[in-house]
């Protein structure tokens, strides 16, 4: 069973971003990049599919530019057994990138494919949806669990108020959410290996993906600052402030 | 113009998140209908008609809808949205799962978490956790846009007089099944519609010592929710969660006991009304946000608290 997991580079989620200076966009330069956190997530567990003997290969894949790489090296590291790069200097929007991936699973015909539920520079929370609508397939976004059992995913998704529990025929796409498991370190060795593992590139011209932009941003500002209020001495003065001052509580 | 909502419901009752939708299309401007898909749900085609500004509640009352399964919704979505200028859902996790699926099925590129209208083409959503507010144009002839619902006040639920009409056909992918749901019951008020939301953080130690926030959120009616960092240590669930990746909210008063403020949870609170933070640590970040600061241990501040309220 193939599992083919997408990975996105993104800002660390340490580095707080600012605008540019003439507000064209976000000020990008030297700052720390890494894998996005729902990626990995959702690496760990393609990883733990293959421990547990459901997998057999997992094929990292991303859609960005050349420095990409490094993340795939990641995911190598963690596990993955290849990975392949759409490689493009542009920005691609969810719907162009999930374009870009569906073209890959078209060749590599994976059983489950794996993503973060959300990349935290865009924010979006769409790209896994997509490609599932593309290729025609079930979704099961947010999963906090994973079973595969005879040609089944069983998945448990964090829904507002609680839990869903799905069934869906493979293949299938999955998105991971926080709780789906906590992604190991990379080992030193496993860190070496991953310098050989075989990396094939790509591009979406030659996949065949048409990835003009739909929505331009305009500008980008710093939202509204909020100022610190006051500290209070102990709770009796925090419940008098509450009560006389904000008049929040009676 | 002509804009359609998705309602956000349980197949009994319209959740009041669709009404933030519907302010937002106000603003946008146009002819405005509500799509209740579910199994059952009459009850709630009757309540979108009677919600403020609607013009026409389209029903689709089908088996297949019941559990609001992504491949069956989106295909619904992506038929009936053909015709219309506008696709607007509230952020709900609902809306984050199916929308994006109808706008791909619809092949537009759709604009997730919106905060404010510009025009019909643009509009503003933060991104990097909040860090930043873009402005963004869809040259797509139809946008597909999920609201913040803390962005748009709820319209009134009362005061309109849509006609109702059935929608036939079905989209029974067989894509997925539904197996169970468990949906925690509380007799406190969900964490997005609260008024007062009190939080935890790390700081609280252990899921157990969430108990100390019991009898607060009990005399406040007030809804309880936590950091990242709370529940990654596995203290509570997820859906507790409030911050970039997890809930938004904005309540008049937001209590944030033991957490420190880190960017992806002010994210998902900074927009309440009055903050009032708890912390031992005074350099906390949560401390540059919050209107009212307590350096305190939380252990003695919290049954204090208690007794004062």
């Amino acid at each position: 069973m193939k599992v083919l997991v997408a990975v996105k580079r993104v800002v660390d989620y340490n580095v707080k971003v600012r605008p540019l200076a003439d507000g064209s966009g976000v000020d990008l330069a030297n700052v720390k990049m890494s894998i996005n956190p729902f990626c990995e997530i959702a690496v760990e567990e393609a990883v733990r599919l293959k421990e547990k003997g459901v997998a057999t290969e997992i094929v990292a894949v991303t859609v960005g530019a050349q420095q990409s790489q490094e993340q795939l090296r990641t995911a190598l590291a963690l596990g993955a057994d290849r990975a392949i790069l759409v490689s493009t200097d542009e920005t691609l929007e969810p719907l162009s990138i999930a374009k870009c991936l569906k073209a890959v699973c078209d060749s590599e015909s994976p059983d489950i494919i794996l993503l973060g539920k959300q990349a935290i520079d865009g924010d979006n929370n769409q790209t896994g949806q997509m490609l599932a609508a593309l290729m025609g397939i079930g979704q099961a976004t947010f999963a906090s669990e994973i079973v595969i059992d005879s040609g089944n995913a069983s998945v448990t998704r964090e829904v507002d108020g609680g839990l869903q529990t799905l069934t869906l025929p493979l293949p299938v796409m999955v998105t991971a959410d926080l709780r789906l498991n906590e992604p190991r370190y990379a080992s030193l060795p496993n860190i070496m290996k991953a310098k050989k593992k075989r990396l094939d590139t790509s591009t979406p011209e030659e996949l065949g993906v048409d990835v003009t932009p739909r929505v331009t941003q305009v500008g980008v500002e710093l939202p509204a600052e909020r100022s610190a209020g006051i500290k209070v001495d102990d709770v009796a003065q925090l419940v008098d402030k509450l009560k006389n001052e904000a008049k929040v509580i009676s | 113009m002509s804009i359609l909502i998705v309602a956000e419901h349980d197949n009994s009752t319209l959740n009041i998140a669709t009404l933030n939708s519907v302010t937002a299309a106000g603003v946008i401007g146009g002819d405005v209908h509500i799509l209740v898909a579910g199994h059952g749900c009459s009850g709630v085609a009757d309540q979108a008609a009677a919600v403020t500004g609607v013009s026409k509640v389209l029903l689709a009352d089908s088996a297949s809808y019941a559990h609001s399964l992504a491949e069956n919704v989106a295909s619904l979505i992506a038929e009936l949205g053909a015709s219309y200028s506008h696709i607007l859902a509230t952020s709900t996790s609902n809306a984050k799962n199916i929308m994006p699926r109808a706008a791909a099925l619809l092949d537009v590129q759709a604009i997730s978490d919106i905060s404010a209208v510009v025009d019909a083409d643009t509009f503003k959503r933060p991104i990097y956790a909040g860090n930043v507010i873009a402005t963004v144009k869809s040259t797509d002839s139809i946008k597909v846009i999920l609201v913040r619902g803390t962005a748009f006040d709820a319209c009134a639920a009362d005061g309109g007089s849509a006609s109702i009409e059935s929608v036939t056909g079905d989209h029974d992918a067989g894509k997925s099944s539904f197996v169970s749901e468990e949906v925690a019951k509380s007799d406190r008020p969900e964490l997005t519609a609260a008024e007062v939301v009190i939080s935890g953080g790390r700081g609280m130690g252990s899921g157990e010592n969430f108990a100390l926030l019991d009898g607060i959120a009990d005399k406040l009616g007030a809804a309880i929710g936590a950091s990242r960092a709370a529940v990654d240590a596995g203290f509570v669930p997820n859906d507790m969660q409030v911050g970039q990746t997890g809930k938004i909210v904005a309540p008049d008063l937001y209590v944030a006991v033991g957490i420190s403020g880190a960017i992806q949870h002010l994210a998902g609170m900074k927009d309440s009304k009055v903050i009032v933070a708890i912390n031992k640590d005074e350099e906390a970040p949560i401390f540059s946000v919050a209107d009212y600061g307590l350096v305190a241990d939380l252990f003695v501040a919290l049954p204090e608290l208690d007794a004062a309220l």
